[in-house]
């Protein structure tokens, strides 16, 4: 298969496992996110696909190819790093023909290409700028275009957007898709922002401890979340404990929910719903029974917190559907069973 | 930490202690310097007051100028020498593991605690004949008999850059430590092997710091009048050794007062002009 194929990888640094028993394999011209808490593993697993970490075991193949042992310059990747790493000695041209430079391209093949990557990234013309003199979103693209000079098979970036602020973020996270698309490269980037991920992937892997704890397309991610820390991680959920009532039905915070099964043998489970899967109506029947706790309009969503069963459950609303409620009142909560993700306890 | 000028007389009291130090042992002895430089000798006692220009005059010679070319050609050397060998060095240091670092840089402060004689004594032992190195390179079989290695210019040189590189390193290193590593690896994603990733990266990067350290090694082997002394043959001796000669041992303070201030201003002026050239280079 042509594309990135991570055999068992595994760091470890002394005691430390960094990254433990990785596997994963990426078809080419796939965007990849790795998603997960800080200290999960995902940066330490880039700069080993990078070469800029050996792995204490496990290989590394780029189109069938193994790299594992192959010293990160004669890769052929372009990487972004976090701190952008721009060279602050050289303008904005010199940067980004720097790799060109190292191979020996003339002046001429040099300026050209510059101009191209400069078109590319919408700054032409600011070949003759000192990087000092940029904007955070200008480094930002000017880093990107230096990655991509060689026009790389493997395009990775470590946590790039984490210095713009929220607004130019969410824009340079389009851009950065768009980019992707359009050169097709198979790209990986680091990232603790679901909603990055969720924005920019095809394929998000959720990291956690080392390990991968899911890796599939957003939605699914999203809709189908292979355990508790995973659906905690991706958008906010409610994590509710479960039980079989022994009469085939299921009972969520010691309430029977109507339609809700428990997989065959499980006595015990946690039912992960979305907040804007519960329903809030009259208490009755087949609804949990709970006690608004707090309710937040937030213009575009009106969150209600309600208290059910010790726990606190979250609806969230549009303001078309707002629910009639006020803090203190007795409401039911709906859960539709096709909603509910069943998960080990 | 925001600093507020300071608005009363008051604000200025720390200052005060510092101020009257310089004065009193910098800008008075260094201002008695430059008027002694213009006195009149006087064979039978010390000096007299005057305004005169000869002792100015009497150093436009061929001799006190080569010897003074000597002494800049030879601080020069000892500079570059301690960068070229103290830049790795410092940046290899800085990559490696904290208790590494902590124990090289104990090691060479402790380089500091040593006396100049000290230096210079323990560098003509090991440079000697009867039981200098080269009675190793012997026994190894890669000599056929011990040479003496000194006096020369090269030992000159080596005694300097000795003395010199702890202070190198010392103002190198917070540079280095500070260098961000991800300039270095972003070079490597990019093709550089890491030999040239340091060269056309790192080195660029840290030009003002290697600039400054030049100007700080240059000053200090300028002042240097023991080593050569001790190392060193009399025509390696620098302007340094002359001035001690004329100051106390021929006793023609005017003299050794005007060759001090024309070292000075010569030494001035140089890193004057290199500050210069590097501001320009800049601006481009």
């Amino acid at each position: 298969m042509s594309g990135l194929s991570i055999n068992a990888v595994t760091k470890r640094f002394g005691e430390f496992k960094a990254v433990d028993d990785v596997s994963l394999s990426v078809p080419h011209g796939t965007f990849v996110c790795l998603l997960g808490p800080s200290g999960c593993g995902k940066t330490t697993l880039l700069r080993m696909i990078g070469g800029l970490e050996e792995p204490t075991s496990g290989s590394i193949a780029l189109d069938e190819a193994d790299i594992t042992n192959v010293p990160t310059h004669k890769r052929n990747l372009g990487m972004v790093f976090q701190s952008l790493a721009l060279f602050p000695h050289l303008s904005v041209g010199d940067n980004i023909a720097y790799a060109l430079r190292i191979r020996g391209a003339s002046k001429e093949e040099q300026r050209k290409r510059v101009d191209e990557l400069l078109a590319l990234i919408h700054l032409p013309g600011f070949a003759d700028r000192p990087v000092a003199k940029l904007s955070g979103g200008q480094r930002q693209r000017v880093a990107i275009a230096r990655a991509l000079a060689l026009s790389p098979r493997l395009f990775l970036l470590d946590e790039p957007l984490s210095a713009l602020d929220a607004k130019l973020r969410e824009a340079m996270q389009v851009e950065l898709r768009q980019l992707q698309q359009r050169l097709g490269i198979t790209t990986i980037v680091v990232t603790h922002d679901q909603r990055e991920a969720m924005t920019m992937a095809d394929l998000v892997v959720v990291m956690g401890e080392g390990r991968i704890l899911q890796a599939a397309p957003p939605i699914e991610i999203y809709r189908k979340p292979a355990d508790a820390f995973v659906a905690d991680f991706i958008g906010s959920t409610n994590l509710l404990p479960a039980e079989a009532d022994g009469a085939g039905g299921a009972k969520v915070l010691g309430e029977a929910v109507a339609g809700l099964k428990l997989p065959a043998g499980m006595a015990r489970a946690s039912i992960s719903i979305r907040p804007e899967d519960v329903r809030i109506a009259a208490p009755g029947a087949g609804a949990l029974t709970g006690t608004v706790d707090f309710v937040r309009d937030l213009g575009g969503t009106i969150e209600t917190f309600v208290q059910a069963g010790g726990a606190t459950v979250i609806a969230v609303a549009t303001p078309r559907e707002r629910p009639d409620v006020k803090v203190g009142q007795k409401v039911g909560l709906v859960l539709p069973p096709e909603s509910c993700v069943v998960l080990k306890p | 930490m925001r600093r507020e000028p300071p608005r009363s007389a008051a604000d200025y009291a720390p200052l005060v202690f510092p101020a009257l130090m310089l004065v009193v042992f910098f800008v008075a002895p260094f201002s008695i310097m430059i008027a002694v430089s213009f006195f009149k000798r006087d064979p039978a006692g010390f000096y007299k007051p005057d305004f005169v220009f000869d002792n100015y005059a009497r150093f436009l010679s061929t001799f006190f100028g080569s010897v003074l070319g000597f002494s800049l050609v030879l601080a020069v050397m000892v500079a570059i020498c301690c960068v070229a060998i103290g830049f790795p060095f410092t940046y290899l240091l800085s990559r490696c593991a904290r208790r590494v670092q902590t124990v090289w840089l104990v090691a060479l402060l402790s380089v500091l605690s040593l006396s100049e004689v000290i230096i210079g004594f323990a560098w003509s032992t090991l440079l000697s004949r009867t039981a200098g190195i080269t009675n190793i390179f012997v026994a190894l079989g890669l000599m056929d008999q011990p040479v003496a290695l000194l006096p020369s210019f090269g030992a000159v040189l080596t005694g300097m850059v000795y003395q010199a590189l702890p202070y190198t390193i010392l103002v190198l290193y917070p540079a280095l430590v500070r260098l961000d590593p991800t300039l270095l690896e972003a070079a490597r994603t990019l093709g550089a092997s890491p030999a040239r990733a340091f060269l056309n990266v790192v080195t660029p990067a840290l030009r003002n710091t290697i600039v400054a350290t030049l100007i700080m090694v240059f000053v200090f082997a300028l002042g240097s009048y023991l080593l050569p002394q001790i190392l060193g043959r009399p025509q390696q001796w620098t302007l340094s050794v002359l001035i001690t000669d004329q100051a106390i041992y021929q006793s023609n303070m005017p003299f050794a007062a005007a060759m001090a201030v024309f070292l000075v201003l010569i030494s001035l002026s140089l890193v004057g002009l290199t500050l210069l050239v590097g501001r320009r280079e800049n601006a481009q």
